[in-house]
């Protein structure tokens, strides 16, 4: 029967050519953004864990290496978080702005101004961070520090240059600021306009369609976003070493000049003079920072999917 | 708790564009009103014109006037938000929120009329507005579980479950049964008979058994031409629309002679 002998072409079919080449291609993407990672991961295992265990001069005024990597380490994730802290709402505002408030004729200039900070280069923002932010946020440390000295944040004594981890933290926020809004742009506008009716339909404010249908559909997506401001602010380089004026300790005080160095700063100050050891010693710090990085990332997915899972018992 | 509505030539705007021209009508109260007519006629922008839906999208305007039981609805003074939450509505396809549960997607509207809600309150109010909505006896045993987990005749229940739990004064649906199964379609319909002893009904469909199975009173919107306004040819009992209409065109589209 004719119904049969179609019903066995079909099963027999191969996938046509174009399938066949495009699913190969993506494959092979897939496997590289693989590759390269296990390559960087065994560079730096390599490279790196001889400088775990070096003599106790290699280490500064530490005498182990984790003596040596806590206060970088806690510098890194401590600039990092301030830039979060700032950038964040910021970003979701302004996405927020942009997909859901304001006029198209003003949201796209936003967006397009917004998109332009990326393009700046970091060292660019260095240069504006020393020569500008620092200048002009010296006499409000000096304020914060008279004023609010009682919390351990502003305790001072406030720094003279202005060239603090809090003024760091500020420009990563402002370097942080365009991908997260990008993105949750992004997400927010292909909320399902169903959703929103729903919302608006049962006589929610556009603030109440907000936390009703656009947060919940783009959750996921708005904590992607955080996670490549964070990933861009844990590895900012130049930017940090720039503003930055290290020295000191592990220290809650942001705005007094002895702060920890990032890893990634420290590694960019200290790379060209160093002696084979010394490198070594870089390298390793440069791994904790991608273990790092690696398990924050896992930490917030989790955290993401877990949380879903639950709505979906 | 249920009002009727007059509309007195109302025209409807998007941007510059004028799609509904001059309708005038009234709507009474605890009745079923279909609106009936080819697609593009406007009769789903007339219908989001009852409750300022319309004026979400860009650019959207009304000129006339609205009364609910005396009171403008474009009136200056009148918040849209809180019309909304007096005129319920229900969509062409289901639309329950997505991570909420079943129990906390009835409440939804609840949620923002009063914060703050005693747990025994709110589960009154999903047991009656569950049981209105004729959902209760199949999702009673798992209220937690997500309501994009259910069917569509049943999720467009939910929503229907959702839009009553507020008690609102008049119920709007955009062809609520489009995306359904027959047997869906059966379900909301016996609904909508049982819903009209509280509530005033307003229902937009293309399908014309429906409005003749389930309307007191059917609305024909028609186009005068390809590009020119919709409009409402006839406004009549459904009985007398369907058996004896006033106007020639009504006649034509009801018994598929239409052109």
């Amino acid at each position: 029967m004719a119904t049969t002998v179609v019903a066995e072409d079909t099963g027999r079919a191969r996938p046509r050519l174009g399938d066949r080449v495009f699913s190969r291609l993506a494959l092979a993407a897939g496997i590289a953004i693989l590759a390269a990672l296990a390559g960087v991961f065994i560079f730096l295992a390599i490279e790196g864990v001889p400088g775990l265990s070096k003599p106790a001069e290699f280490y500064g005024s530490a005498t182990s290496f984790w003596g040596y990597v806590a206060p970088l380490l806690f510098g890194t994730v401590l600039a990092a978080v301030i830039a979060l802290v700032v950038a964040v709402p910021l970003a979701w505002g302004v996405a927020l702005v942009v997909s859901h408030y304001a006029p198209k004729s003003i949201a796209t200039p936003i967006a397009y101004v917004i998109d332009l900070l990326a393009a700046v280069p970091s060292v660019v923002f260095g240069l504006w961070g020393i020569s500008v932010l620092a200048r002009e946020l010296q006499p409000a440390y000096v304020w914060l520090d008279e004023n609010m000295g009682w919390l351990p944040f502003f305790a001072g004594p406030a720094s003279g240059t202005g060239r603090t981890i809090l003024t760091a933290g500020l420009v990563l926020a402002i370097m942080i600021l365009p991908i997260i809004t990008a993105i949750s742009r992004e997400v927010f506008a292909q909320t399902p306009r169903l959703h929103e009716e729903a919302a608006l339909a049962l006589g929610a404010t556009r603030w109440e369609m907000i936390r009703m249908a656009v947060f919940p559909y783009a959750r996921s997506g708005m904590v992607s976003a955080v996670m490549l401001g964070l990933g861009r602010a844990l590895g900012e380089t130049m930017a940090v070493a720039m503003v930055l004026s290290p020295g000191g300790g592990i220290s809650l005080n942001l705005i007094s000049s002895s702060n920890p160095a990032s890893i990634a700063s420290n590694i960019a100050a200290n790379y060209k003079e160093g002696t084979p050891g010394k490198i070594q010693v870089l390298i390793a710090t440069g791994l904790v920072l991608f273990l790092v990085t690696f398990l924050v990332n896992f930490a917030a997915r989790w955290i993401v999917t877990r949380s879903e899972r639950k709505l979906h018992r | 708790m249920a009002k009727s509505i007059t509309v007195d030539s109302l025209d409807i705007y998007y941007g510059d564009f004028l799609a509904v021209e001059g309708v005038s009508m009234t709507i009474k109260a605890r009745s079923v009103t279909a609106f009936i007519g080819p697609s593009g006629c406007g009769k789903s922008t007339f219908l989001r014109s009852l409750n300022r839906m319309h004026e979400v999208i860009p650019g959207a305007r009304v000129e006339g006037k609205v009364m609910v039981d005396g009171q403008s609805l474009y009136d200056s003074a009148v918040d849209p938000v809180a019309v909304r939450r007096q005129i319920g509505m229900v969509f062409q396809r289901p639309n329950p929120f997505p991570t909420m549960s079943i129990y906390e997607n009835v409440l939804a509207g609840n949620r923002l009329n009063s914060k703050k809600m005693k747990k025994s309150e709110a589960d009154d109010v999903v047991e009656r507005s569950l049981k209105g909505a004729n959902l209760w006896n199949e999702v009673k045993d798992r209220l937690g579980k997500p309501g994009m987990g259910l069917s569509g005749g049943q999720q467009q229940r939910l929503c229907i479950a959702r839009a009553i739990a507020v008690e609102p004064q008049v119920l709007l649906m955009d062809e609520p049964c489009s995306a359904l199964d027959p047997i869906s379609t059966s379900a909301i319909e016996d609904l909508i008979h049982e819903l009209k002893t509280d509530y005033t009904i307003v229902i937009v469909t293309h399908n014309m058994q429906q409005a003749a199975r389930v309307s007191d009173e059917t609305g024909f919107f028609n186009l005068k031409a390809a590009g020119e306004p919709g409009h409402l040819v006839e406004f009549n009992s459904t009985q007398k629309m369907f058996a004896n209409p006033d106007n020639e065109a009504t006649e034509a589209y009801i018994s598929g002679r239409f052109g």
